[in-house]
């Protein structure tokens, strides 16, 4: 496959929004001393008027962000995503989805994206929570493409949306060109990063690229050959697109930097065994354990997240 | 321990700090080496705990509740013999204990902090239990001046003045900085004593890099009878390194082969 490393998917997100920003005086960005953290320095050089800094207080920070998006203005609330999905939950719940205020959260640093700073730092929860309140729209972007389109299509949004990505560099664009047809990025639409006959990766955010590197083990040593889908929103889920795809009785495998828990993997189970699809199906994320210790790439290696992982665990899986 | 005494072990600890640091490639530089003189009176000085009465549960309780300067807790657990030191050669690699925040998996360490703003509330928690029964266990805890903003730990001020846990001491290491600017900038938290003190707590400034200073302060505990002790501990973020004092990117920062030696000249 066609791509080459990036950068950081919290790069692009800083750039997009200062584009943005240039045309649109209405974008706010809200911070909780994570200007640094969420690359956002240039940002708030570039547009003093348009930031505004709480300190670290995560619940102050989502119910000023409700603040300024109820007076009309583009409110995007940054902050590592473990803080802000955990300590502001009520906020998001009450003042941004119950309430309806169309505020854009940001999880910087999402997943286990801070490795050895431990479960503290880590939002492994993040999908589950959100996606028992009604009225938000979760995203995790898989490339730079996608950060792109998700933050320029969220400026536009007039709901609630919660966007999560990491600090390590992704590819520029996992489905090589982007922009033409089931390649696009559009919120709600799983994207098509590959085709093929024999198994389907359905994977979100970060762990989209083990899956492409896996596939290619898959495809060049096994001869089998997979359909990958980055379904960067989690919800609302792209129900059509995976009943099309299971459709075809072969194995769907879920792969997400997440609980295996209430995250896409489960969301997935649940429409198929809904609507009476038996495919093969495996989930693949964190266990319902003590996380092990060690840097982002090294938890990803550990739970198999990865493209040995990924690989081992379908030739066992099929051959069974 | 003597004040002479403890101000070389300072000088060991900050070493260690940095050694570790160094080695992990990562670790929380700036807050470690400010607070570093706060650990050590308490510690070596002040709280009832060691390796040998750590499963009683008469010890003092200490949550560090700025829990990114794990590193500092580290070496002064350490020094105590609640480990071997050199299992600190392990920080931050891959399915070591010793992670960037305290874990009660490591001996010595009461509570798993890191998300800021839970550690007073645990202790006001701690402190509550400790006066009903009598048991004479003295609660302690440090806070970040940046972690003051989280709105929680308004919450355990009014609590703990409240239920007058004159057993409680919060000690703020009032280094002026946190992640992205001075707290001045971010969010300002002057007048701080007036705030305390109108919450309920009796208050003390102190030179928290000074270990006389500190002893003294820490020894007159309570400040009042009835009411929780709050020391706000005027601190240097990067303490003790000439060119880490009062920059903002050691806050986080890892010092490379050059300035580590560097700074382990300073320190001899
Ligand atoms: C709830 C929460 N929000 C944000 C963070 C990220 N964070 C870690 S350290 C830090 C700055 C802390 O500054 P300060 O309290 O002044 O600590 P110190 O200067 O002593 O390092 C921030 C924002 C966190 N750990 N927890
Ligand atoms: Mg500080």
């Amino acid at each position: 496959m066609d791509y080459t490393i990036n950068k950081a998917n919290l790069e692009v997100f800083s750039e997009t929004l200062q584009f943005l920003a240039e045309q649109d005086k209405d974008i706010y960005v809200i911070t909780s001393d994570s200007r640094g953290s969420g690359k956002l320095v240039s940002y708030g050089q570039r547009f003093p008027e348009q930031i505004v800094e709480v300190g670290i207080a995560e619940q102050n920070l989502v119910g000023v962000a409700t603040g300024i998006a109820s007076m009309g203005k583009k409110a995007f609330a940054v902050s590592p995503a473990c803080f802000l999905t955990a300590r502001a939950l009520e906020q998001i719940k009450n003042d941004v989805c119950y309430s309806d205020n169309p505020v854009k959260l940001i999880g910087i640093s999402a997943g286990v994206s801070y490795g050895a700073l431990g479960s503290t730092h880590h939002s492994l929860h993040d999908y589950a929570v959100l996606r028992a309140i009604n009225n938000i729209t979760i995203v995790a972007p898989a490339d730079n493409y996608e950060t792109e389109q998700a933050i320029r299509q969220a400026a536009t949004m007039t709901s609630p949306v919660y966007i999560r990505f990491g600090k390590k560099n992704m590819p520029d664009s996992l489905s090589g060109a982007s922009g033409n047809g089931k390649h696009d990025f559009k919120v709600g639409r799983g994207r098509i990063i590959q085709e093929g006959t024999d198994l389907t990766f359905i994977a979100t955010g970060e762990a989209v690229l083990p899956c492409v590197q896996a596939a290619e083990v898959l495809a060049n040593e096994h001869g089998i050959n997979c359909t990958i889908v980055s379904m960067h929103t989690i919800k609302p889920l792209d129900n059509t697109l995976i009943m099309e795809i299971a459709a075809n009785g072969k194995p769907i495998i879920t792969v997400e930097e997440h609980s295996i828990y209430g995250g896409l993997g489960e969301a997935i189970g649940s429409l198929l065994l809904q609507n009476g699809f038996r495919n093969p199906f495996k989930i693949v994320g964190l266990p319902d354990d003590h996380t092990v210790s060690g840097s982002q790439v090294e938890i990803f290696e550990h739970y198999g997240i990865s493209k040995k992982g990924l690989s081992d665990t379908v030739l066992t899986w099929i051959k069974k | 321990m003597e004040i002479k005494v403890l101000e070389e072990k300072s000088k060991l600890y900050r070493r260690n700090i940095l050694k570790y640091i160094y080695h992990a490639k990562a670790g929380h530089t700036g807050g470690s080496l400010s607070v570093i003189d706060i650990l050590n009176v308490l510690y070596n000085r002040i709280m009832h705990v060691s390796p040998e009465n750590f499963d009683s549960n008469l010890r003092d309780r200490y949550i560090q509740s700025k829990g990114h300067c794990v590193e500092a807790l580290y070496v002064i657990l350490a020094d105590k013999g609640f480990f071997a030191e050199e299992d600190l050669l392990t920080l931050c690699k891959y399915n070591s204990p010793y992670i960037g925040h305290p874990t009660k998996k490591i001996r010595g360490i009461e509570q798993n902090t890191g998300g800021l703003g839970h550690g007073l509330s645990i202790c006001c928690g701690n402190a509550l239990v400790a006066k009903k029964d009598k048991s004479g266990v003295r609660v302690f805890t440090v806070l970040g001046d940046g972690e003051m903003a989280e709105g929680s730990n308004w919450e355990a001020f009014m609590f703990a003045a409240h239920y007058k846990l004159d057993n409680l001491c919060a000690i703020l290491d009032y280094n002026k900085l946190q992640i992205t600017a001075p707290n001045a900038e971010v969010m300002g938290l002057e007048p701080l004593n007036k705030k305390l003190e109108a919450f309920g707590w009796a208050v003390r400034q102190v030179d928290g890099n000074n270990i006389e200073a500190l002893t003294q302060t820490l020894e007159s505990l309570p400040f009042e009878q009835s009411k929780p002790s709050f020391v706000i501990a005027h601190t240097t973020k990067g303490k003790g390194i000439s060119y880490m004092e009062n920059v903002l990117k050691w806050h986080h920062g890892v010092p490379n082969a050059e300035q580590y030696e560097m700074a382990l000249a300073e320190l001899n």
